[in-house]
């Protein structure tokens, strides 16, 4: 029960512990292991331990790394774009319009593709797309096309499509905690003091749902620049993205520290660009309902 | 029934000290609530009311000091084992029993048979007016009906002190009113000391032998009903429970008897020697109070004060509350502003008895007093 | 009528917005169920062979088995560390208990390819063979937010007296939480498990990368992709990997919304 603080604190982290053990030996240590091993030297197939920051002068040297940074910043952040825009209004439906007793069924159904195997949906896209694919098949069988359309695969634009599929719904819930947290009078007493529909939307509804779009934003952006299977598949390995680079530096290559500070190094730009956005952002962030 | 302050000790505090971090929650509590007593901690919300009453439950520890219950020393003892009981504010109804089963929840350990636990939930329900609800849901109940269950699982232990939270400020103001008087009665039938926290002063007088108001984690008052209202130790007291009017005065003199004082509208005043409060912080002015139905209004014309007791001064209703069984007037007595130049109207109440008209405002009345009914601040 | 208006309108592109969620979802069952060798319009016939032929693979019953084998054990693993964290999160006052808790939910903004290859580097750092016990250490740690998040919400909804309650009717400190606090929050604990079953199940990335030579579901899908001829067999195992899910997640929400009325609170929906 709630005795003495010290007591409180002490059953607390005794509770916490085996979680926070787990956390720390396996999300952790690996994590402060790759940081240790971007500033180590690479010896042949094994690590030499030495200080360098040779690896860091080689990731920032590298033309192909500078362009696969930027590319998956941008398709990142067009996929955020994408995403948060078709988002919003889904969002506003969902909180304004849906009755109280269908929102759960709501948010359900747009929640169930999210939970379905995520390889499964890209790779769905690959079927779609596809040089024989659905589209092309299709399209042919009806008579519009002779030639199958060889532009709809293996280029960044399948790319973002397929991202934004993927992470729709982590865009919605976000923006829909944020607007059902706006107390509905505001919105009245917007319309009272003589704004239109709009004009209440543009200067109380859109401000006070910005902690949500904001969230949504880092929720999109952050795991898309770190994508794998989609330049895998759709992408069909000619158009890779920071995740893929990674992985060849560290398995196919096997040059560890080399991988190592990449992988330091994209998680320092997401972070930077990530608060350079909040920063941009905070004068939202200061609300409090 | 014996006396209250001839029965044995229940409850006793002494110095008893609390802190959150350095926040002084309980400063040096001294209390003692006896055998069979309908005791209450009344006073506004941070006062440390709930605090002490979770000391004696055994939820929280305290910093120093003791605390008896029967006579036992309850330092180390936890709250499962103390001989206490409690009616949690949320009432803590297990939504997943039924309310039989919540009731007979403390009796896990209790050695009888299957049989005459049930007769034992029974017979609490049946105490508490919820015969035959045992096998509802407890989580389709109403607010009343989940405090009784809440009261009958506490009192199927038999504990030497129940512990009520603000158990009635979940309901709605008849239901509130309703439980205050079955309340009573339940704490006369089972004779069992109620130590109950409240900030609402009306429920406290209502229901208690003796109440201590708390602030800023200290008593600052422990009395029975009538003389906390009639006689609050100090200014804050009086206006924490009811409306009390204050005014300045001056002390002229002082007897055995009586201290006289000079205040604005009541003139030279022998307030009695009983209802002088020294409690007033330091530095503050002398100040006299009264309550708003202490003194009568009359009109101009017509029959005189009946007690001999009694002094008449003339005076202007300048403000007209109408609230259906009776009416504030705000009136500013002849001769308040002679004082010391400012005027001070007094709130006054009266019962509107069927027939008698609500004087309007700019009317002249008479308002009739006696020194007993001001209380001195000094 | 002008609110109407909008309405109406906002409810079109919403249903638009969920056909375009689930129109390459709804591809699986057509090709799965499609005659035709290649999966390409126009249809060629209603067979269900490629249901059976995904059932004598033996490659396949292989990496079914594993997924199953690893999906059990993380969504266990995790739900009982993620109850741990939730219960001192909602419960509890620590010294840094912000930080305790935003590493231990820091998997959920991960990319999951730093996830793996991080563990990865340490797990052949330490000389741990790969198989399908390396695939659970790395799925209890992705599951695990999502256990967090669950119970979270399942034990902030309880009223903190109800514990004190049980301690004050004569009940320990551990008998308290077993009769009263577990089966309350139960519903939770299984709409958890379902979860972190489902994430499991379909994880990829590190199951990819942390399996050696095992396969699993996801990985065995991966590989056959290459192959054009497997793609009906992939469409049938697909769809059913969906139906799967669905499926699960529609009891874990059963479960989830039971929880929210016994306890009597108010449904504030979905699950995250």
């Amino acid at each position: 029960m709630a005795t003495a603080d010290g007591k409180e604190a002490a059953q607390g982290l005794r509770i916490v512990a085996p979680p926070l053990t787990y956390a720390v030996l396996m999300l952790g240590i690996p994590l402060l292991t790759i940081l240790a091993y971007s500033f180590f030297k690479d010896g042949y197939l094994t690590i030499v331990r030495e200080f360098t920051l040779e690896n860091y002068r080689a990731v920032w040297a590298d033309p192909i790394f500078r362009t696969i940074m930027i590319r998956s910043l941008s398709v990142a952040a067009m996929v955020t774009l994408a995403t948060v825009l078709l988002a919003f209004p889904v969002a506003y439906f969902l909180s304004f319009v849906v009755t109280p007793d269908r929102k759960a069924l709501w948010i359900f159904l747009i929640t169930i593709p999210f939970w379905t195997s995520y390889l499964i949906r890209v790779f769905l896209w690959k079927v779609i797309l596809g040089y024989n694919g659905v589209i092309n098949s299709g399209l042919k069988s009806l008579g519009v096309i002779e030639q199958p359309l060889s532009f709809l695969l293996y280029n960044t634009g399948s790319i973002v499509m397929t991202l934004s599929h993927a992470y729709a719904p982590f865009a919605i819930l976000p923006i829909y905690v944020a607007l059902e947290k706006i107390d509905r009078s505001l919105l009245e007493a917007g319309r009272d003091l003589g704004e239109s529909r709009l004009m209440t939307f543009w200067r109380v509804t859109l401000p006070l749902a910005m902690p949500g779009v904001l969230a949504a934003v880092l929720i999109v952006f952050i795991p898309v620049i770190g994508d794998y299977v989609t330049p895998t598949l759709i992408g069909g390995g000619k158009i890779p993205m920071v995740a893929n680079m990674i992985q060849a530096q560290m398995l196919d290559i096997d040059n560890k520290p080399l991988g190592s500070a990449m992988a330091v190094t994209a998680m320092l730009v997401v972070a930077i660009a990530s608060l350079l956005f909040l920063l941009a952002n905070r004068r939202f962030l200061r609300v409090r309902q | 029934m014996t006396p209250i302050a001839d029965r044995k000790p229940m409850i006793e505090c002494r110095q008893v000290q609390k802190y959150y971090g350095d926040y002084h929650a309980l400063r040096g509590i001294d209390l003692t609530i006896r055998e069979g007593e309908f005791f209450s901690l009344l006073g506004p919300s941070g006062c440390g009311k709930t605090t002490l009453l979770r000391t004696i439950a055994g939820f929280e520890e305290i910093g120093s000091g003791v605390v008896l219950i029967d006579g036992r020393d309850m330092r180390g003892v936890p709250a499962n084992v103390r001989p206490t009981n409690m009616v949690f504010q949320s009432y803590a109804i297990f939504p997943h029993l039924t309310v039989a089963e919540n009731v007979g929840f403390g009796l896990r350990r209790d050695p009888r048979s299957a049989a005459d636990k049930a007769r034992a939930v029974e017979e609490a329900l049946e105490m508490v007016g919820l015969r035959g609800y045992g096998r509802r849901a407890a989580h389709a109940l109403s607010g009343g009906q989940r405090q009784r269950v809440a009261l009958a699982r506490a009192l199927i232990l038999k504990p030497k002190v129940l512990l009520l939270d603000e158990p009635l400020s979940a309901l709605d103001r008849k239901m509130r009113e309703q439980m205050q008087v079955e309340l009573i009665k339940l704490q006369r039938q089972v004779g069992i000391t109620f130590v109950l926290v409240t900030h609402d002063q009306e429920e406290a007088l209502v229901m208690s032998d003796r109440i201590a108001v708390m602030f800023e984690g200290e008593i600052a008052q422990l009395d029975g009903p009538e003389a906390l209202y009639a006689r609050p130790a100090s200014r804050r007291v009086a206006d924490f429970i009811g409306v009390m009017n204050f005014l300045p005065a001056r002390i002229l003199g002082e007897t055995d008897q009586a201290v006289t004082v000079d205040a604005p509208g009541f003139g030279i005043v022998e307030v009695p020697s009983r209802n002088v409060s020294r409690a007033n912080p330091g530095d503050a002015e002398p100040t006299v109070g009264f309550r708003p139905e202490a003194v009568t209004l009359a009109p101009v014309v017509g029959r005189g004060p009946e007690r001999a007791v009694d002094r008449v001064t003339g005076g202007v209703i300048e403000e007209v509350v109408y609230y259906g069984d009776m009416t504030y007037y705000d009136v500013l007595m002849d001769g308040s502003a002679r004082y010391d130049g400012i005027a001070r109207p007094v709130r006054v109440s009266m019962r509107n008895l069927f027939g008698r008209e609500v004087p309007d405002v700019g009317t002249r009345t008479r308002v009739i007093w006696s020194p007993g009914s001001l209380v001195l601040f000094r | 009528m002008n609110g109407r208006f909008q309405g109406g309108g906002l409810r079109a592109y919403a249903i638009l917005y969920l056909l375009f969620l689930y129109a390459p979802i709804l591809l699986l069952p057509i090709f799965a169920f499609n005659a035709g060798t290649i999966v390409a319009f126009p249809l060629k016939g209603f067979t269900t062979g490629w249901f059976v032929q995904m059932w004598d693979n033996a490659a396949l019953r292989k990496a079914l088995t594993n997924s199953l084998i690893i999906a059990f054990s993380a969504s266990i693993l995790s739900t009982c560390l993620g109850t741990f964290a939730a219960r001192a999160s909602t419960r509890f006052r620590f010294p840094g208990k912000g930080a305790a808790i935003g590493l231990i939910m820091m998997p959920l903004v991960m990319p999951e390819i730093i996830v793996s290859m991080s563990l990865l580097v340490v797990l052949l750092a330490v000389g741990i063979e790969l198989s399908i016990l390396t695939v659970i250490l790395g799925h209890t740690l992705i599951c695990m937010p999502y256990a967090v998040a669950i119970m979270t919400t399942a034990f902030s909804s309880l009223d903190k007296s109800l514990e004190e309650a049980a301690y004050d009717l004569g009940e320990t400190r551990f008998s308290a939480f077993r009769l009263v606090i577990l089966p309350l929050v139960m519903p939770g604990i299984i709409s958890a498990m379902l979860m972190c079953f489902t994430v499991s199940l379909d994880e990829f990335i590190i199951a990819f990368f942390l399996a050696g030579n095992e396969p699993t579901l996801p990985t065995y899908i991966f590989s056959q992709l290459r192959f054009p001829k497997s793609i009906p067999v992939i469409m049938a195992l697909g769809t059913l990997l969906v139906l799967a899910s669905i499926v699960l997640l529609g009891i874990a929400e059963y479960f989830r919304r039971r929880g929210i009325a016994r306890t009597g609170a108010k449904d504030t929906g979905g699950f995250l």
